[in-house]
């Protein structure tokens, strides 16, 4: 019996709904269970995007967000963590394809690539503070500071697992439960690429707007 | 060193709540005595601390309810018998200060840690064994959501020796919840906890919707899984897009507590109504998260009950999945006095008189459900017409508080409180209750004693009228809730026979904890060996009671809804069937107790401003998880030889039954 399922039907080739045909692989569980996490992580953001769109005009007599932002800085920014979700994809074939010294070369990449998105932010944000534009200036910069920064703390946490990932690579091997964990990584990091596009949007564009 | 902790953090000049800490404390440590003298500690920790088998978790967070439903009574029965006192010049035996520590910590424990924990460990047991699988999709994960719910309640009981309770009622609405109006750690008490206990509970949200959407026996489509897992998906659904916005908006106020933000102060620009907002978007799909479970074990008790399939199982399923989609949009209903215009409350009036239709859709089902079925009146039936009849009254007053106007008049008022306690006694802990008599014997293998359950029933049936129809008098003549004194006299003989309601209630919870004892004394003669107590019609019934680890040990083939009754009218007993193999079960792991220690180290840490060991608390949580990550014999494998064994006797029982 072939094992490939005609996705665009609601039935197998047998002609058993696939509703019915008992528990699935561990690997769609694992990346189904991680897509609803996903989905919560969204809805944090969506409150912080409710909470920044409410409160973006509460200056409070300090600088306004058009004032603040450098759209140059932004694109660098942007096209950085864009770049990472790229190379990203390509650690991903490389995996498929079990071949472990591609797969470091791309993730050490990925992950360069988002410390260099860090390092723009965290200066973006030292630059604020500097200039009296801290998280406690004004509701507008608590907002900003916690919408951006939790998307950075986000970024942290996806490098420090990505090279929690090559260790167990390289002690673990290409089993099952490490490439699941690669699939459910991958899937975190394009997340973070939406969510920075409604940032870079909402925010940054938003601003100018 | 130690942060904002001192010695005077333990109220030694309060007597109430140092004599209820001395008893709490000797109570605790008498049982860890017992557990140490008859060397039980290797067994607990084996075979239920460790444990990652689903049925045991959802044992575990059941016992945790009924402990916490002691505690949110105490403080219920304390604002009873101080409102009963304190008329005119009389000021009852409760201070202010007091009584605002205990209406807020009755709210908190009785929603979070009595509601959600029982409805989630009734999902947890139940789910599994409905849907003819062998565990949840996740079961270490599982482990660590209870343990965090754990820690969260510990941490908000040790806030009774230690330091203070918020203030501020259930939801801490800024600015009151602010640093300028709350500057004790109670705010900080309340919001650790529940963030701590809220994690735990998205990630059991997560892995119980994982569970029943992709995890089913061969043949059990979406049209064929029993309504208790319909509502249990619409619940666990809510959980997931719900509890993340309580915890965005929680990290919001703790920023603007901890670090001067401005989210919700009233300088600086910040905005306390979108607090309001915001919680209440969690808020009201969370009273859905606590019914809907309730209305599936009242499906599950009805139909088996009645002997016939459930009325219009359709119809049950739609009105579940409309109930789950209308309760992301009334939210504002909560707050109609708060001036968002006319427009606007009449749209989220509307609103929340349209989600009345789907409800009533199912109190018909349940009642043609009865309606000429060979009823038996047992112990859990009683509590699901009990709930019906209680039920649609706790509905009827919601609607009329949905219209504006009216709410104008009934906001804030004691007409309040006896509605929502109307509908989530009537409603979750009927249910709870229901559930917890209908699947004692699956987990244990006995009976609960019938005549107590029948008399605990009574006792919460006629203590909810006697305590809260004098609630909704008192409302429309004007008393207000999170009131701790009262002027004027005529009110006091209501206040009075609402106590008295409290104190019949209060014998329900007494001879719950009987009907426990008297039941485990005389289990032998209570004893089921069929697997089947009450001649169920669904798959959890068709295994030995209680489950082996495995459940099912080859996975039914499900040819249509009430599986477990068709299977029965055919005589064939389900996993009579050769071809076992060896089947893998989850390995034990203290993953989660460990996390949880760790965690409750951390939010003690922050509640009272000790750097150092917050970061220890921190460092050692990701630490354990860490070396999980490492881990890789993850499963044991039970030998056929032992499968088979099991099996046959299990038939042999049913044979003989």
């Amino acid at each position: 019996m072939s094992a490939v399922i005609d996705v665009a039907s609601d039935e197998s080739p047998m002609g058993v709904p696939l509703s019915e045909l008992g528990p699935a692989s561990a690997r769609v569980v694992a990346g189904f269970g991680f897509w609803l996490f996903l989905l919560s992580d969204i809805i944090i953001f969506s409150a912080l995007f409710a909470a920044y769109a409410v409160l973006c005009g509460e200056t409070n007599g300090g600088p306004s967000p058009v004032e603040l932002f450098d759209k140059r800085h932004v694109l660098i920014e942007t096209s950085c963590l864009l770049a990472s979700s790229f190379t990203c994809g390509m650690m991903m074939i490389a995996m498929e394809r079990r071949q472990a010294g591609l797969v470091y070369v791309w993730a050490l990449v990925t992950a360069a690539l988002g410390v260099l998105f860090l390092r723009l932010e965290i200066s973006e944000f030292i630059g604020m503070v500097h200039q009296g534009a801290g998280p406690a200036r004004s509701a507008f910069l608590s907002s900003f500071f916690t919408l951006v920064g939790t998307h950075g703390a986000h970024v942290t946490v996806g490098i420090l697992w990505l090279l929690l990932m090559l260790a167990q690579i390289s002690t673990l091997g290409f089993r099952p439960m490490v490439v699941r964990r690669m699939l459910c990584f991958s899937l975190f990091w394009h997340a973070l690429d939406i969510v920075w596009i409604g940032v870079f949007t909402v925010v940054y564009l938003g601003a100018h707007a | 060193m130690f942060g904002k902790l001192t010695w005077d953090a333990i109220p030694l000049n309060e007597p109430i709540p140092l004599i209820t800490v001395g008893v709490l404390i000797v109570g605790v440590l008498g049982i860890l005595t017992l557990i140490t003298v008859k060397g039980w500690w290797p067994y607990l920790w084996r075979e239920w601390i460790t444990s990652t088998d689903h049925k045991r978790i959802g044992v575990m967070y059941v016992i945790l309810a009924l402990v916490m439903l002691l505690r949110g009574f105490a403080d219920a029965i304390m604002m009873r018998a101080q409102l009963a006192l304190a008329a005119g010049h009389a000021t009852g035996f409760l201070p202010p200060e007091h009584y605002n520590q205990i209406f807020s910590a009755h709210g908190t424990i009785m929603i979070f840690f009595v509601g959600m924990t029982f409805v989630v460990g009734l999902m947890n047991f139940v789910l599994p064994l409905q849907l003819g699988v062998r565990d949840v999709a996740f079961p270490v994960l599982n482990s660590v959501s209870f343990w965090l719910t754990a820690a969260g309640v510990l941490l908000v009981n040790v806030s009774l020796g230690i330091g203070e309770f918020a203030k501020t009622g259930w939801l801490a609405y800024p600015p009151l919840s602010e640093l300028a109006y709350s500057p004790g750690v109670g705010v900080d008490y309340y919001l650790w906890s529940l963030q701590i206990s809220g994690l735990g509970t998205l990630l059991s949200g997560i892995n119980l919707t994982t569970t029943i959407l992709k995890l089913r026996a061969p043949g059990m489509g979406y049209g064929r899984m029993p309504v208790f897992c319909w509502t249990a998906l619409a619940s666990n659904l809510l959980i997931v897009a719900a509890f993340p916005i309580l915890t965005a908006t929680f990290a919001m106020l703790l920023l603007d507590r901890y670090v001067g933000f401005h989210f919700f102060t009233n300088d600086g620009g910040g905005n306390p109504m979108m607090y309001i907002n915001l919680i209440w978007s969690w808020g009201h799909p969370e009273v859905y998260i606590l019914i809907l479970p309730a209305f599936g074990v009242f499906s599950e008790v009805i139909a088996t009950f009645s002997g016939k399939p459930l009325f219009g199982y359709r119809s049950m399923v739609i009105a579940t999945m409309a109930i789950c989609v209308l309760s992301f949009m009334v939210w504002l209903h909560h707050f109609f006095t708060m001036g968002a215009g006319a427009n606007v409350n009449a749209f989220f009036g509307i609103a929340t008189m349209i989600i009345a239709v789907p409800t009533g859709v199912k109190i018909f089902n349940w009642l043609f459900t009865l309606y000429g079925g060979s009823v038996r009146f047992t112990a859990p039936l009683h509590w699901a017409i009990g709930f019906i009849v209680t039920f649609v009254i706790g509905g009827m007053t919601g609607v009329l508080m949905a219209i504006p106007p009216a709410d104008f008049v009934l906001h804030n008022s004691l007409f309040l409180i006896a509605h929502f306690h109307n509908v989530i006694i009537g409603g979750v802990i009927f249910g709870a209750m229901a559930g917890y008599t209908y699947w004692f014997p699956k987990a244990f293998g006995f009976r609960l004693h019938e005549g107590l359950g029948k008399a605990v029933f009574w006792c919460w049936f006629i203590g909810f009228y006697l305590a809260f129809m004098p609630l909704y008098v008192l409302g429309l003549m004007g008393a207000t809730r999170r009131m701790q004194h009262y002027a004027d006299p005529t009110w006091q003989p209501l206040m009075q026979l609402a106590l008295g309601g409290a104190v019949i209630i209060l014998i329900g919870i007494l001879l719950t904890i009987v009907q426990l004892v008297v039941s485990i004394r005389t289990r032998e003669r209570r004893r089921d060996l069929t697997g089947d107590p009450w001649n169920g019609r669904t798959l959890e019934w068709s295994i030995s009671s209680p489950p082996p680890a495995w459940n099912f040990a080859l996975l039914p083939n499900v040819a249509g809804p009430d599986a477990f009754w068709k299977a029965k009218s055919r005589t064939v007993v389900p996993g009579s069937e050769p071809g076992l193999v060896p089947l893998a079960v989850p390995k034990n792991t203290p993953l989660g107790f460990f996390v949880a220690f760790f965690m409750v180290i951390l939010g003690f840490s922050l509640i009272w401003h000790i750097w150092w060991l917050a970061v220890v608390g921190l460092l050692g949580a990701i630490a354990v998880c860490l070396r999980h990550t490492f881990r890789t014999e993850l499963e044991d494998y039970v030998p056929v030889t032992m499968i088979a064994e099991h099996e046959r006797a299990h038939r042999a029982h049913v044979i003989r039954a």
